[in-house]
């Protein structure tokens, strides 16, 4: 590479065609024109020489065309080359370009400690994001967890969205507005669940979310339009909760990672070039260890692909990681071994529905989490809702497509809402929609760390539906992991996929 | 060339617009022998702008930094102050820090700093006074220093006319003074929008809202406040 470079350098001071040639060829050969022009006049010789000087000089153009056209930075090569692919080499390659895929971006970048330190790669696949579950989603954050560390990883993420324009903002382009609308969440518990809301509610107190606890009778004056027969004990947010929109926060991130160099590319991760180390442990179980050392990124559309060498791969491909991480043949053998466990993320199929109420609620509807399991929300100012529920576990739809089930909302939502707001008895379903959880079947949170025997692949994913309000400290969680070798603001080593192995799962205690 | 951020791809692009200028004009000498003049002027500071892009760059976000900086050491927290004279203390000195006025709860006389930022030191002589009304309007003051303000708990009026830095997160953070607010001025406050104003709700004696010349229209919710349809909003001037 560096001799190419000193020649392409030496090229460049013989020639002074440079880079130009392919981008302005009009300037340049008008150019090439009047310097021969200016040669011949200077020329003395008769006719016969002149053609051969004439033949000389046409020759000398061609050739020097031909070697400004061979140069590096030049967009002439022997093969036609897709302008779209990869680089060849990259120093990390981040699979997945949905939010937590470019948050990741971003903090590395942000991180870096010489600028262009790190070449960092976002390979996406789908430039439309039509099944990404980012832009699918409710787009809602809360800091009412029961883990003391989701409840951190939302005040974290929260601070960063009150302060986005610091962190993102791009010189002379316009400014994030989140569109962050701060109603709050409202859960509300029955008799079977309060006393662990009680316990959530101390939780949260203590890790320094504002949440305050209500009566049904003060539930009711400050939500007059909630039926709260049922309802024992309520939890509501005063702060950092609410909503926002989803395409604004990934496009912000994608922008500043951008302009802070990160290299996006659109194409499709389809295997990976690694080598395996089989070692012993200490009770003779052999143990195959895996170095990714090539991605391969196929482009869209064509049988065109690119190996992209790298020393560390992210997974963050959400929904659809288990499926990346088989790629390496992990968890394809028997469980009994460390490569036969799987990552426990898939794709499951949620829906969305808009409501059109005109006697509902309005400005001061809350996120409302019942405990009947359905939620709902205002959606704008103009008398619309948004409205969706878990299914049951043996119910769950098919993946395949994003079709929406109409009968799910007439079966199992509608009842429950119009329990809860008698006001949403009259309402119009005006559209719906599909989207897929980032699902971690193990124990519905996020795994994030490094995998045990793939040295350098790194997991940002199953997050379960509260990846997207995650997503700013996740993001800043990983790249401390991968530059500094360990978690500096939060501790998320409780993440790791260390409790899959160890078959210890860390569960939400959640009212629904 | 799509792997090349836009930033980078302008400033490229301005770097090939250059180099047929400057080559010509290095060659010039080689094709003929006219007297070789070197380049003009602008053309020299085009140049020179270009290899300092980044720079120049730099320099204007350092600018915007440095602003957001004076207005954050503003808004510090004064926890000196807080553990050596008490919080109403402290939060009268963030005040009339900001130039912002104050009232104590049953005096009728304001503390206030002078054009100049200059204000009387009289307010060290009420360490259990509570404050019962704070004119912020025209300050600096933020989320952050909100903070300053926590356990006011009979903070009646609050004016924030035309504060550049409140906005939605500043508005939900008013919980804090949910059971004794009672009269709020958020005019001319460029930063607040319809999200905000949900956030409201959490003040539950809240009984006159100034949101006149608001960036948004407010009209339609202004009945439907939680607090009972009772809180009168100041009509826009517009
Ligand atoms: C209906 C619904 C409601 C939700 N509500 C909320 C909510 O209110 N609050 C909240 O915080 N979260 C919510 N979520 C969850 C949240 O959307 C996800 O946790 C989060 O978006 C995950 O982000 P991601 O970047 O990991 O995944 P994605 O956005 O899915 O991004 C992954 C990307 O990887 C790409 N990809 C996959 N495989 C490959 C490959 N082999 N090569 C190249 N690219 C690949 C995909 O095309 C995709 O764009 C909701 C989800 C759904 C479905």
């Amino acid at each position: 590479m560096s001799t190419w470079r000193r020649l392409h350098v030496k090229v460049r001071a013989a020639q002074g065609l440079l880079t130009s040639s392919s981008r302005r060829p009009t300037e340049q050969h008008t150019w090439l024109q009047g310097h021969f022009t200016l040669c011949r006049g200077l020329s003395t010789g008769g006719p016969l020489r002149n053609d051969f000087f004439k033949d000389l000089e046409a020759q000398l153009a061609a050739m020097r065309k031909k070697a400004a056209d061979a140069l590096p930075g030049s967009g002439w090569t022997p093969f036609e080359i897709n302008p779209n692919l990869p680089p060849e080499r990259a120093d990390i390659v981040i699979v997945g370009g949905g939010v937590i895929g470019w948050s990741i971006a971003y903090w590395l970048k942000q991180k870096e400690r010489v600028r262009g330190g790190l070449r960092v790669l976002v390979v996406e696949r789908d430039p439309t994001y039509s099944q990404a579950s980012t832009v699918l989603s409710a787009g809602g954050i809360r800091q009412q967890f029961s883990l003391p560390e989701n409840i951190l990883l939302s005040l974290a993420s929260a601070d960063f969205m009150r302060n986005i324009n610091e962190h993102l903002g791009v010189l002379n382009e316009d400014p994030v507005d989140l569109q962050f609308n701060q109603s709050g969440y409202l859960f509300l518990a029955s008799q079977e669940v309060a006393h662990i809301m009680e316990e959530n509610y101390s939780t949260q107190r203590y890790a320094g979310a504002k949440v305050s606890l209500l009566s049904p009778t003060q539930l009711k004056e400050k939500f007059p339009w909630i039926n709260t027969d049922g309802v024992v004990l309520a939890s509501y947010g005063l702060e950092n909760e609410g909503w926002f929109d989803p395409w604004t926060l990934l496009n912000a991130f994608k922008r500043k990672a951008v302009s802070m160099g990160v290299i996006p590319c659109y194409g499709e991760v389809t295997a990976f070039k690694y080598t395996i180390n089989v070692m012993t442990t200490a009770d003779g179980e052999q143990v195959d260890f895996r170095r990714i050392k090539s991605v391969k990124v196929q482009m869209p559309n064509t049988l065109e692909y690119q190996p992209v060498e790298c020393a560390i791969v992210v997974n963050a491909a959400g929904a659809f990681s288990g499926k990346l991480t088989e790629m390496l043949g992990i968890g394809l053998s028997s469980e009994d071994t460390i490569t036969g466990i799987p990552l426990p993320v898939e794709p499951r199929k949620r829906y969305v529905y808009v409501v059109h109420c005109p006697d509902g609620p309005g400005l001061d509807t809350p996120f409302l989490i019942d405990y009947s399991g359905i939620y709902f929300r205002r959606e704008g100012l103009g008398g619309n809702y948004i409205a969706g529920a878990s299914p049951e576990e043996a119910e769950e739809p098919d993946i395949s497509n994003l079709e929406v089930d109409h009968q799910f909302f007439e079966d199992k939502i509608w009842p429950n809402l119009a329990h809860r707001v008698p006001a949403f008895e009259k309402l119009k379903v005006t559209s719906a929609w599909a989207g897929f959880y980032d699902y971690n079947t193990f124990d519905q949170n996020g795994i994030i760390g490094i995998h045990p025997v793939v040295n350098n692949m790194y997991f940002a994913t199953g997050f379960s539906g509260h990846g997207l309000q995650h997503s700013p400290a996740v993001g800043r969680g990983m790249a401390e992991l991968i530059l500094d070798g360990d978690f500096k603001t939060l501790d998320l080593s409780a993440f790791s996929f260390r409790r899959i192995l160890d078959q210890e799962p860390m569960l939400e205690r959640n009212i629904v | 060339m799509e792997a090349l951020p836009y930033k980078r791809k302008q400033s490229l692009r301005r770097c090939c617009q250059g180099s047929p200028l400057l080559l010509l004009v290095a060659r010039r000498p080689w094709s003929s022998s006219s007297a070789a003049s070197p380049p003009p002027l602008h053309t020299k500071l085009l140049l020179f702008l270009t290899q300092r892009f980044y720079d120049v760059e730099m320099l204007l976000s350092w600018g915007s930094q440095m602003k957001r900086r004076g207005i954050q050491r503003k808004n510090a927290y004064y926890s000196y102050t807080q553990r050596f004279h008490g919080p109403n203390i402290a939060a009268a000195y963030y005040i009339l820090s900001l130039r912002g006025g104050f009232k104590y709860v049953g005096q009728s006389d304001w503390f206030r700093a002078d054009q100049r930022g200059r204000f009387s030191w009289d307010f060290l002589n009420h360490r259990d006074a509570h404050l019962e009304e704070v004119d912020m309007s025209n300050t600096v003051i933020n989320y952050a220093g909100l903070w300053n303000l926590d356990g006011q708990r009979s903070l009646r009026t609050l004016s924030l006319r035309g504060c550049s830095e409140v906005d939605d997160w500043f508005l939900a953070r008013l919980h804090m003074f949910q059971d004794s607010l009672e009269e709020l001025d958020i005019s001319h406050c460029p930063c607040i929008t319809t999200g905000g104003l949900a956030a409201l709700r959490n003040l539950k004696g809240l009984k006159r809202l100034d949101v006149s010349s608001l960036p948004w229209d407010f009209e339609p919710w202004v009945g439907r406040h939680p607090a009972g349809g009772n809180v009168a909003a100041v009509p826009h001037h517009r």
